[in-house]
Formats: structure tokens, sequence, C-alpha cells
């Protein structure tokens, strides 16, 4: 035996690790420490969430998508009311528009912020994640008060959205907006330059655009590399063409690129939430088609109409007519979508959900090769990958 | 978008109609229905060709349908960056026939195969690595076939006297409850011919004569 070959063994990283971002695991084949092969094996967090769909109705499935991509809940309800909607032919009034874009692009920093602190937390830092998680902590309160959960919203719904704001909420987000580019200085005072985290960062992890067609990737993983794509203004959605924000590209296509284009979009977020509160538009926030949105408390009171269509909402649901639909939003991560197949009754007969995270995570072979082991978790990191979404 | 689509599909006509079984434009979405022996070629043509330039695989899902002799539906999603569109290309195939595996086009599909494959059965050919992928090691079954039960057909837990996590059939401590909303007052929709319940009724005047 050559001693080439001796050096040759194969290592189990996870299922549950501290830097795995979830429960992965890892099998990894490595000469000394250059990593070989990896073969990621997913599934430990799988809940069958597209089973269980089937057997909900159309309202009663919104909740399930909080808890795939679960740093980033309301983008991923975005896409099935998007879908749902488009089936039924409801249109979302304005304010309900403006809220849905304020309240995804909150839902874009919370995931950036874990994204950026932790992915600094993989290569050593320990600061970043208690100064993000400061400011995560404060948006998740602005979620509270929208939804009455911090994490598990429930509040984009097919139709609309649940409530109206408060106006002192939008007086608080707007509050918050200009003191957080601050903390966004501070946090890149931390690692923009930092000589550990360039050392780690660097040069790892390239993709090229001949990767990002072949590994179907998507979201900061194809900015990164130059590749201007952003379905906000490819194909927008909501009033996301209405308002003026920029999309950040990288050059390199390496991590550190990717984290430089997520510091961007945090920025260009506030950018669009400003702009969203300054120009909210008073009036409804749901479609007011009774058949679909439930009714206001306060109508059921006095109108039997309001007090049947409850009832009906809240038990049988509405009915999807028949066919079949694919509809995409830009999730934090990537392209999140869903394809949704309907078969004229009140439960979706088909809901695949196309989780970014599951095609990011699935280039890890690929991008990790003839990397050295300590790259593997900077390279995970850089992924983005919430383990939710990727077993769904 | 709509007119993109249009032109996309006469353009496709024009190239490769042959290949092609059906088509339609629904909700802004162009689908191609095409079958087991021309799907590569439909995936080929769709990528390479400058007009289309679907250089995306997205994703790639099964659909059931157990009532159909072909059960499943194999669906691919498409996307053209550079043309800013997508396109939907959709086969059936029963459980016995093995669809060609896409991963030579894209290598995006070996997951999404291995998942189809892991959670309907949906054989693929020509896939490098085709095992489980989403389920627990010694899975058996496909769980998001139409036939298999939401409970499932195992349960684990951890066994205090064997030290290790055991398996055992499903028990239930109240029965399984999957409400019937569908209401009886708004009329006869979509694939329920029957009311819930009417059988009953025929039934019992039968069962008289």
């Amino acid at each position: 035996m050559s001693q080439a070959e001796d050096r040759k063994f194969t290592i189990n990283f996870g299922p549950q690790h501290p830097a795995a971002h979830g429960v992965l695991r890892l099998v990894m084949d490595l000469d000394g420490e250059i990593v070989e092969r990896i073969d990621p094996h997913i599934g430990l967090l799988h809940r069958g969430t597209e089973k269980l769909i089937e057997h909900k109705t159309y309202l009663q499935s919104v909740p399930y998508f909080d808890r795939l991509d679960y740093v980033a809940p309301m983008n991923q309800e975005h896409a099935f009311a998007l879908a749902v909607e488009s089936m039924l032919g409801v249109s979302v009034p304005a304010r309900g528009q403006y809220i849905r874009v304020l309240y995804s692009e909150i839902g874009r920093i919370l995931s950036h912020l874990l994204n950026i602190t932790t992915q600094a937390m993989d290569v050593g830092a320990l600061t970043p994640p208690l100064w993000g998680f400061e400011e995560r902590e404060k948006l998740m309160i602005f979620y509270e008060r929208a939804s009455g959960a911090r994490l598990h919203a429930a509040y984009f719904r097919p139709g609309g959205v649940h409530q109206d704001l408060p106006q002192d909420l939008l007086d608080d987000i707007y509050a918050f907006c200009d003191p957080f580019l601050k903390v966004m200085d501070d946090i890149e005072s931390l690692l923009t330059e930092n000589r550990i985290f360039k050392q780690r960062n660097v040069d790892i992890g390239v993709v090229s655009h001949h990767d990002i067609n072949n590994w179907g990737l998507t979201g900061v993983m194809a900015r990164g590399s130059g590749l201007a794509w952003d379905l906000r203004k490819a194909q927008p959605y909501e009033v996301y063409a209405d308002l003026d924000f920029d999309i950040p590209i990288g050059k390199n296509g390496d991590c550190y690129d990717r984290y430089l284009c997520r510091v961007e979009e945090c920025r260009q977020s506030i950018r669009i939430m400003k702009q969203c509160l300054e120009q909210m538009p008073g009036g409804p926030v749901s479609s007011s088609d009774g058949k679909i949105v439930p009714p206001k408390r306060g109508e059921m009171k006095g109108s039997m109409e309001a007090l049947i269509h409850h009832f009906k909402l809240y038990t049988e649901g509405y009915h999807v007519p028949a066919g079949e639909i694919y509809r995409a939003v830009e999730a934090p991560k990537g392209e999140f979508g869903v394809y949704l197949v309907a078969d004229g009754s009140n439960k979706p007969y088909r809901c695949k959900i196309r989780a970014p995270g599951y095609a990011h995570l699935q280039a890890l072979d690929y991008l990790s090769r003839d990397h050295m082991l300590a790259d593997v978790s900077a390279i995970l990191g850089s992924l983005d990958i919430v383990f939710g979404e990727v077993d769904r | 978008m709509t007119d993109q689509n249009q032109d996309l599909l006469n353009h496709l006509l024009n190239g490769i109609s042959d290949k092609i079984s059906d088509s339609s434009i629904s909700h802004g979405d162009l689908t191609l229905i095409v079958t087991v022996d021309t799907v590569l070629d439909v995936l080929k043509y769709l990528r390479d060709d400058a007009a289309c330039a679907f250089t995306q695989l997205l994703d790639v899902c099964g659909v059931d349908y157990p009532e159909r002799s072909e059960r499943f539906d194999v669906v691919y999603h498409l996307l053209s960056m550079t043309q800013n569109q997508r396109v939907r290309v959709k086969l059936s195939v029963d459980d016995k026939t093995a669809v060609p595996s896409a991963t030579d086009l894209f290598d995006a599909a070996s997951w999404f195969e291995r998942e189809a494959f892991d959670l309907y059965g949906i054989l693929f050919s020509g896939h490098p690595d085709l095992r489980r992928l989403l389920t627990d090691y010694g899975f058996e079954g496909h769980p998001l076939r139409k036939d298999f039960p939401l409970t499932g057909h195992v349960e684990v837990r951890w066994d205090d006297d064997e030290k290790r996590v055991v398996q055992e059939p499903v028990t239930l401590m109240q029965e399984f409850r999957d409400f019937d909303f569908v209401s009886p007052w708004e009329g006869v929709r979509g694939q329920m011919d029957v009311l819930p319940g009417d059988e009953k009724a025929e039934a019992d005047v039968s069962d008289e004569a």
C-alpha cells in the first residue's frame, strides 16, 4: 500500500454539530485534510409537510410554510399565497401588498443577519452573532406585534394579510431603520476587513456561471458570482416594480463575495422598508371577496351573511378551481417556489415546495471538492441552508 | 407573459413538434406534455437552443394519480435567466417503467430525482446514485403516494430496556379524524360525484327491494 493511500479515510460530521446549521449528517471522504467527496445525509428533520398539506384546507396549509425556513417565515407563506391567489383570481389591495413587501424585507434581514453572523461564528468569530441577534430580536418583536407570533406568523394568507397594522407599529419600524444601518456598519467593522475572516472566506467555494446553471443555484448564490438575477426585479410581484432599490452582485463568486452581497442586501431591504412605510396607502389589507377572506369579528356580530361566511371558511374552506400553477418569490435564500395542483376541492391535491436550500446543499459536494476540511464549514455557512426547508 | 409563452410555444412547435405530445398555457405558465422516450430530447433542446436557453432546472417532482394506469406525473420546472421565462415539462409514467434521468443534462436533477424515487417510488434509469434521501434509514414504502396513510405504518420510540430506538406498528390512542366538510348544500363540485352519505341511502333501497 502506497503512502498516499494510507492517508485516506472517511469521517462522519454531525448530525449534531454547531456548524451544521441544523441536523445534517455529512459523510466525508478525506485524503489527509483534503476533501475528496461529501455525501450529505438529510431528512433528519423531514416532517412530511407536503403530505400534511394534501390533507388540510388551503387556509390550514399556511402555517406549514412558517415551519420551512423558520428564520424568515413570512417569505414562504408569500409564495403559497401568490399561488392560491392566482388560481382563484383574487387580487390584494394596495395596503396589503405594501405590508407584504414590508414584512418580506423584514424576513430578508432576519435571515441574512442570522446567516452573516453564524457563518462568521463557523469561521471563528464569536461577537457578530451576539450583535446580530440583538437586532433579530427587535425584528421578531415586529413580527409578534403584527401577527401575535415571533416565528410562526401565519400572517400572509391567500387574499391579503391577516390583520391591519396599527400606526404606532409602523412608526416603530420606521424608527428602527436608520439605527439599524449603523449596526450593520458595526457588524461590518468586525468582519469585512478582518484578516482571519478574509483568510477563511476569500477564494473559498467559488461558484462559476456554469455551476449556477448546472446546480440550479438562485438568490445570493447566483448574485455572488456576478449574475444579476433577482425575482423582485426580473419578475416583479406585489409592488416591487414601484419601489427603488438596487441588486448587489459579487464579482468572484466566493464565500466572501456572498457575505458582502448579504450585507448590502440588508441595507437595500431597509431602503425598501422605508419606501413602503412612506408610501403606505390606507384602505383594506385583504381582498373584499367574502368567499375567500373571512369577515372581521365586528361584521359577524351584525351580519348573518358574514356569520355564514365565517362558519364556511373555517370548516369547509374555499374551493380552488382545478389546475396547476408554479409561483416563486425571491426568498432570502433564493428562489422559493410552490407548485400547486388543485383538483377543484377544498384541499390541495399536490403542493410541491421548491426550497432554495435543497438545491444549494446538493452542490456542497461539488463546491467542497479539493478544499480543506476546515473550509467545509465556511462553505456550508455561506450556502445559507436551514433544515426546515431542506428536509420539509 | 402569455404572449411570450405563445411565442415560445410556436418556436418549439416549429423545432420539435414531433417530440411534444401536447401543450397548454394556463395562469401564465406554459406546460409541455412529453413522454418517457422524448423527455431528454426536449429538455436538451430547451437547454441548448439559443431562443430557449432554459439553462436552469429548478425542480423535478412527482404527482400521484392512483386511479390512472400510468399513475405518476413527473413534472420538471425550468427557468431561463436570459429570456426571463419559465416552462413546465410533464410526463406520465407507471410505477414499473423507468424515466431516463436528467442528471446528464443538469447535475441539479440528482437530488430531485432521488426525492421523487424516495417519496413516490418513481424509477429513474441512468441515475448515478438512486438512494433514498429524505426518509429514515431502512424506511419501507413511498410516503407521498395517495394510498400511503397519513399516519404512516410504523412509529418509533426509545426502548429503555434495550437501550435503542425500536420501531413498532402505529397504534393510535384516538381514532384518526379526517373531517370532510365538503358542503352538502352547495351542490356537487369537481370530482365528487356522490355526496358523502348518499351511497347509504341507495344501498337501503336495494336491500328492501
